[in-house]
This record gives structure tokens, sequence and C-alpha cells, in this order.
């Protein structure tokens, strides 16, 4: 395999790995696995509206993943429990995002490419805008990271911080929107989430500062990443489900040693 | 006499057309203990959100001594089991300029240096009462709010966080307002009890029986007179229509 090749896609798959961890930390600590799931979801139609318009399909995807997440976060609460608008958005989003791309003439759009990733379609471009995506999301996180961690503990406490929780959370989800548009085409809308939450469940076993969780979450990502690329090349597997399974053998192995090592903490 | 801290006037908040809190004048002033009982329901806690700044009074207005700062114990701290945090990167993330002889100080005080390295989420609920206590320490705020601190403690343990709380207050010079639901026993040191229920139905100050052989009765010797009694004495009275706030004590 030509290492150009080979560069590319280990770089794109690290990168989204190096995000996924610290947000997925949060995902787990902020209980928004569901939400996650949901913005994911929601990229599809991302993808049908940036073919139609003839826009990145980056670009439509953090747009619409962000729309969707703030109207979940603005309109929750009122009539219904967060849980019922993420139900309704998630797979109406989906939906909408099929029947939109089916009414693409034109363009032959390969689905399953955007439903479980294409990452050995990566090209030099796409690594450099998730590249521009690791540093604003990985920057967004490290800047407001103290914000984020009181604001995620405890609401009111945050507040008699003179913190601003509403707006952490609205910052924080905006670096995941960022994820979701990076991470489409490396692990397609349906597996983001698992990227997201399964190394930071892993980290959860072995870290016992937030910290170390997050920073752990990235390392595992990244092996899971690798490891996952060259099992597909070995097996001729799907890349995308293939770096989920590494991630979840790696969540295995975290827990089985944990066992044998005992539970502290 | 010195400008409040905090002052309320004429506040009130309504939730869904529901009137939780009307016509609530206070004020706190520099170095006081101040208790605010009630009875569950009474819209304590929602007094307490908006003196923090966590609900938006719906009438009124909240005053506030420039640059005050307030340390805030909450009634409980819902961790989730995924989110690992030894006590001391929670002292450590009380505040931006954090120094080390800020968390030393708050840290002798509250006596908590033998759990430091441990997950929050193993605390015993004194344990973590303190914790959180040697958290809203750090950075000396003028005011400090306990939310039904002594919630779940048997008395002995009440009493000594009360005595505590009455080191913070000699040692720090911080004033305090703590709220509870026990209409009847305050702690003794409360310069102000202010009973709640809505509006403010009545306010002086503790009586003082530690000496008296009822007392003993009630409270045993253990509790080194921390305790007192509140009586109520209510210069108003409830007309039907508004049986929901009659007292209940």
């Amino acid at each position: 395999m030509p290492v150009d090749f080979l560069l590319r896609v280990s770089l794109a798959a690290v990168g989204v790995a190096l995000i996924a961890g610290p947000l997925g930390s949060f995902v787990l600590w902020r209980r928004m696995v569901y939400f996650g799931d949901t913005i994911s979801h929601a990229s599809l139609l991302g993808v049908a509206l940036a073919l139609a318009l003839n826009l990145p399909v980056m670009l439509g995807v953090l747009l619409v993943a962000f729309a969707v997440a703030a109207v979940i976060v603005t309109a929750s609460g009122r009539f219904y429990h967060v849980d019922t608008l993420l139900g309704v958005a998630a797979h109406s989003a989906l939906a909408l995002g099929l029947v939109a791309v089916s009414f693409l003439d034109g363009v032959k759009v390969d689905l399953l490419s955007y439903l479980i990733g294409d990452i050995l379609a990566v090209t030099w471009r796409d690594v450099a805008l998730i590249g521009s995506g690791v540093v604003l999301s990985l920057g967004l996180v490290i800047w407001r990271w103290r914000a984020l961690l009181i604001s995620s503990l405890d609401r009111d406490m945050a507040l008699a911080h003179g913190e601003n929780p509403a707006r952490e959370g609205l910052l924080f989800t905006l670096a995941l929107a960022v994820l979701v548009a990076v991470a489409i085409k490396v692990v397609g809308a349906l597996l983001i989430t698992a990227l997201l939450i399964i190394p930071a469940a892993a980290a959860r076993l072995w870290a016992d500062t937030p910290e170390r969780m997050a920073t752990l979450a990235a390392l595992i990502g990244v092996v899971a990443a690798l490891s996952g690329l060259a099992g597909s090349f070995r097996f001729d597997s799907p890349t995308g489900p293939s770096i989920v399974v590494a991630a979840l053998v790696c969540l295995l192995l975290a827990g089985a040693a944990r066992m044998v090592g005992g539970w502290r903490g | 006499m010195k400008s409040p801290l905090i002052e309320t006037v004429d506040l009130g908040l309504e939730f869904h057309g529901h009137r939780v809190l009307h016509d609530v004048d206070f004020a706190i002033y520099p170095g006081e203990i101040v208790t605010i009982v009630g009875p569950n329901g009474s819209g304590k806690s929602s007094f307490l959100k908006c003196l923090i700044g966590a609900e938006r009074p719906s009438q009124g207005d909240i005053r506030r001594a420039e640059g005050l700062t307030i340390g805030y114990v909450p009634q409980k701290l819902h961790l989730d089991a995924a989110f690992p945090m030894t006590v001391a990167r929670f002292l450590r993330l009380a505040s931006y300029k954090t120094s080390a002889s800020d968390i030393a100080q708050a840290v002798g005080m509250t006596a908590i240096s033998g759990v430091l390295d441990s997950q929050m989420s193993t605390l015993s609920g004194g344990q973590l009462q303190r914790v959180l206590l040697a958290h809203a320490l750090i950075g000396a705020p003028d005011l400090l709010i306990l939310d039904e601190a002594a919630q779940g403690l048997d008395q002995p343990a009440v009493a000594g966080f009360y005595h505590l709380i009455e080191d913070v207050r000699k040692q720090m010079g911080c004033a305090v307002l703590m709220v509870s639901h026990d209409l009847h026993v305050v702690m003794s040191a409360s310069d102000r009890v202010i009973c709640l229920n809505a509006h403010i139905c009545c306010q002086g100050t503790p009586t003082i029986v530690s000496n008296a052989p009822e007392y003993r009765q009630l409270f045993g010797a253990g509790t080194e007179g921390t305790l007192a009694l509140y009586r109520h004495e209510h210069d108003h009275r409830h007309d039907p229509d508004h049986a929901g706030e009659s007292h209940a004590g």
C-alpha cells in the first residue's frame, strides 16, 4: 500500500479519535449519550442538504448537527422531557435525510458510505479539515475546561461560582457538532456515538480524576483507531465498524484487567 | 449600621402561575448567622436559588454588595458514577486562582485531610458534607450559603456540623445563611431565625435553653449547646383561602 495513502487514513482516524475521547468523557459525565446519538443521526440530513446545495459535506453536517442540538437544548423541558425530543429528532432527522438523499438526482450518492463511513476515500483536504476540527473542538474544551467541569458537576454550584452553565452547555454542543462533522467520513453517522462512548468508558475504569479519564480516553481511541484500521486491511472488513470493534476490545481488556487488579474507588 | 451583603426587596417568584414566593424583604449583614426555617415546599430552596442567581425572580429586586463572593454548599451532589473525582481534585476546582494555602486552610478547618485521595462517590454523608463545606470556603467568601446541610445526619453529627460552622464564622468572619426544614430546632449560634412559608411568616432569635432540664431531655448532653429552640410568634393570621400557606409548625 502506498505510504501516502496509509498516512492519510491514519491521520484521519487518529484525529477523530483524539477529539472523541475527551468529548466522550463529558458525554458520559453529563449523561448525554442519547444526545450524541441524535445529532450524529441528524448529520445524514446535513449530508443531503450539502449535496443538494452544492456545499462541502462537512459544513452541511456541522450546521445541521448544531441546529438540531440547539433546538433540542432550548425546547426541552417545556412540554416534553428531553428524552422524548431526542427520540423524535434522532429518527425523524435520519428518515428525512434518507428521503432527501433519494430525491437527489444527477448525483449518485453511496448512502452506506455516510452511514458506516468510508475512510479509504479520505483526501488530503479531508485530513486538513479533520485537523482544523481537532484544533477547534479540543481547543474549545481545553479553553473552557474548568467552567465545563464544574457546570457538568452541579448546575447550582456553577452558578454560585459565577459560571454560566447554559453557555458552557451550548459551547460543548458546538464542540460535539464539530466532531460529528469530521467523523462522518471516518466512522459514519451510525457509529460516531460508539467512538465517543466506548474509549471514555474504558478510560473510566483506570482514571481517578477527570483529566486522566479524558487523556486516557483519547489514547485508547487512538489505539482503537490504528488497530481497527490495521484489522480492516488485514481482514478486508469495513473500516468504521472495525475501529468500533477494536474500541470494544479495548473496553473488554480494560475491564478484565480491572477485575484481575481488584476494584478501586 | 453596615450595609447588607445581599438584600431582597419585595421579592416574588412564580412557577407556571403558582406563587412560590411573594413579598420577601430580606437582608443579611457581614458576619451574621441567619437560619431560614420552613416546611417542605415553603419556597426556601427557591429563595436560595434566587440569591445565588440560579433562579430569576418574577418580581422585586435582589441587591448584592459590590464584589460579593458566595460560597455555596448544595444539599447533595449528584455525581454520576462515570465521573472520576478525588476530593483533592474537587477542592482545586473551587477557583481559578486557588492557592495551595487556601486549600490547606479549608482542609484543616473541616478536618478532611484523611479523605483527600478518596473518590467523591465513596464518601459517607458526613464526610461529603465537610468536603462540600471545604470547597465553599476556598477563597474566603463573604457569605456562606448552606442548603439543608444537616439533612440526613443524626443529631450528634448535626451538632458537630453546627459547631464547625460556628468555628468557621469565628475564624473567617463570613456571614452564614442556612436553610433547614426543622422548624423548631435550630443552630443556637443563629443571630436571627426567619420562618419562611412563601412569605416571611415571622422572625426572631432562638431561645437558648441549653441549661434547662427539658433541653437535656431533648438533645442529651452530647450536643454541647449547639442546638436551640425557635418559638414561632405570628403577628398575622392566614385567611382560609390561603390554607396552603398556613403554618405547619
